[in-house]
């Protein structure tokens, strides 16, 4: 059994990646608190905790689930667009893996080459991977635990994730609500959201046609 | 990925950068007469590139992303040099291999996928520097030759290794000296176009990047030959302006030197009797069938 505890950061320049220091992936059913694995009903409510405790909970859904790849894909956006709502939570897209040159528009966009400079940017601390391919959402969750204090959640559709500081697996439209209902449960006992006001941006073919703050 | 499913989930498109947005609005995916002329009007299928300022490769992708008769079912498959590091901007399904496994990736790649869909016609293009296709890869990609394998391999030729410096390669000139090669080069350019014809390709062209018209009718002709009749094989000249000592905008006038009279690469082509017949083929229903859509347009105007 590993010691290795996967915090957030900052933990230095190159940190380990949780497999080589034994941390292994839960089995179907559960999930991992920072390397500890659990059952998946704790993880829901831990997560939702962290959720309404941030100042800026960000969620970045990528490739996977921007793309209306089949319509399981468009049902679980529809449920990511609904826990960015409930939270409420920032949306922030992982569209592709280019490095982007010259310089990545931090404000509304991540990639896995440089996900630290969204992280500072719009300070955000706690944030949810979603729908990210296996190995650039591991390269960018160990940059971000190097680089940044920002807590990682991977919302994961395949075993999950080690380098993630709380992950869940075979992720589902289903799997989302329950979140959500977590959320909306804690929210129903008192516990508020302190997330900062923020407006969500919107785009389209022409750019920026709503501005975040 | 068929061109159907080039689209963004409705929940989330107010999110998704405008590239995007624009790669479903108004790319050229589905459309049979696409080509290098798309250029400017329509969304390419190439975002940024890596290379450097001026470098011929980035034109020649443009206009080979261009010509893909059908992108949308077409696989690359890349290798080490300075060609793989455009491929994260490109909006084709695409594998990077082993620096010189190439071939190899691609003969397994096309199998598979005639297995998966045997109904629809999924395209594999291999697209590597010389230093993968004629030094390190030359077994592999001989063997697919020898194999007949049924795709298209590209060599993007900049007579030397680009990426990592400029050392000599197989497709160098005789008596060129590099960065990494100060001797200079002992021995002829390996005739590569020659070889591939010897090794059973059914459809091989040599050209440079210099005119987008004549790039687009080499893709195309390949990649259709390798369709139905057997291996094809596409060399470009794509000279490395920073190892060869030239500015960003002389690419052009190198490239023209190059395929001048006497220059190493005049246009030419070698196409089995079989490919050919394809190829005619193709050409009279091509013109056949925008006769008629030109007489219906005319019909509906009357
Ligand atoms: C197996 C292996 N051997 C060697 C290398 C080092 N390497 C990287 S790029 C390169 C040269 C690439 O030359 P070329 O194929 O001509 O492409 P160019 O960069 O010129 O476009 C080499 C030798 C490698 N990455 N992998
Ligand atoms: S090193 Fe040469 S081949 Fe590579 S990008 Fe630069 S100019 Fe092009
Ligand atoms: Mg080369």
């Amino acid at each position: 059994m590993s010691h290795y505890e996967v915090k957030a950061g900052p933990e230095a320049f190159l940190p380990p990646a949780a497999a080589t220091m034994g941390n292994v992936l839960p089995d179907p059913g559960e999930a991992h608190i920072e390397g500890r694995i659990v059952p998946e009903e704790e993880a829901y409510e831990y997560c939702a905790r962290k959720l309404l405790e941030a100042k800026v909970p960000t969620i970045f859904p990528g490739p996977l689930v921007l793309w209306k790849w089949n319509d399981h894909v468009a049902e679980k956006a529809t449920a990511i667009r609904e826990l960015a709502n409930a939270v409420p939570m920032r949306l922030i897209p992982m569209a592709d893996y280019r490095p982007k040159y010259p310089k990545i528009d931090a404000a509304v966009e991540i990639n896995p080459n440089h996900p630290n400079l969204t992280i500072w940017h719009n300070k955000i601390d706690v944030c949810i991977f979603v729908g990210v391919h296996c190995h650039q959402a591991n390269l960018a969750l160990k940059m971000i635990r190097a680089a940044t204090d920002c807590y990682t959640i991977a919302m994961c559709a395949q075993a999950g994730h080690e380098d993630a500081c709380l992950s869940f697996r075979d992720a589902t439209p289903e799997k989302i609500r329950t979140l959500i209902k977590a959320v909306e449960k804690l929210k129903s006992e008192g516990v508020k959201s302190q997330a900062n006001d923020f407006t969500q941006f919107k785009m389209d073919r022409t750019g920026l046609i709503v501005k975040p703050s | 990925m068929s061109k159907e499913k080039i689209a963004i989930c409705e929940d989330l498109a107010d999110i998704m950068p405008p590239e995007y947005h624009e790669l479903v609005e108004s790319a050229t995916f589905g459309n049979q007469d696409r080509g290098w002329k798309d250029i400017g009007s329509s969304k390419e299928l190439i975002e940024q590139h890596s290379l450097c300022a001026g470098c011929p490769e980035s034109i020649a992708f443009r206009y080979i992303l261009a010509s893909l008769p059908a992108p949308e079912n077409t696989v690359f498959v890349g290798s080490t040099g300075c060609t793989s590091l455009v491929f994260p901007h490109v909006a084709v399904q695409n594998i990077h291999s082993l620096f010189g496994n190439q071939n190899a990736i691609a003969s397994g790649l096309k199998r598979a996928l005639k297995c998966r869909f045997p109904d629809i016609e999924k395209d594999v293009v291999v697209l590597a520097g010389d230093g993968a296709t004629v030094d390190i890869g030359l077994d592999m990609t001989m063997q697919s030759w020898f194999r007949q394998e049924k795709f298209t391999t590209i060599c993007f030729d900049n007579e030397l290794y680009a990426n990592t410096g400029g050392q000599e390669s197989g497709l160098m000139q005789k008596g060129f000296v590099a960065k990494m090669a100060p001797k200079g080069k002992n021995f002829e350019k390996v005739r590569l176009a020659e070889i591939a014809r010897e090794s059973g390709c059914a459809y091989v062209a040599v050209l440079t990047v210099s005119k987008p018209n004549r790039v687009e009718q080499a893709i195309k002709n390949a990649v259709l030959v390798a369709r139905e009749v057997g291996p094809t094989f596409v060399q470009l000249y794509t000279p490395c302006i920073l190892e060869i000592g030239k500015q960003s905008m002389e690419g052009l006038d190198e490239m023209k030197d190059a395929e001048s009279i006497g220059g190493r690469f005049v246009q030419k082509e070698y196409i089995t009797d079989e490919a050919q017949k394809l190829l005619d083929s193709i050409k009279e229903e091509t013109k056949a069938r925008k006769k008629a859509a030109k007489e219906a347009k005319k019909s509906v105007n009357a």
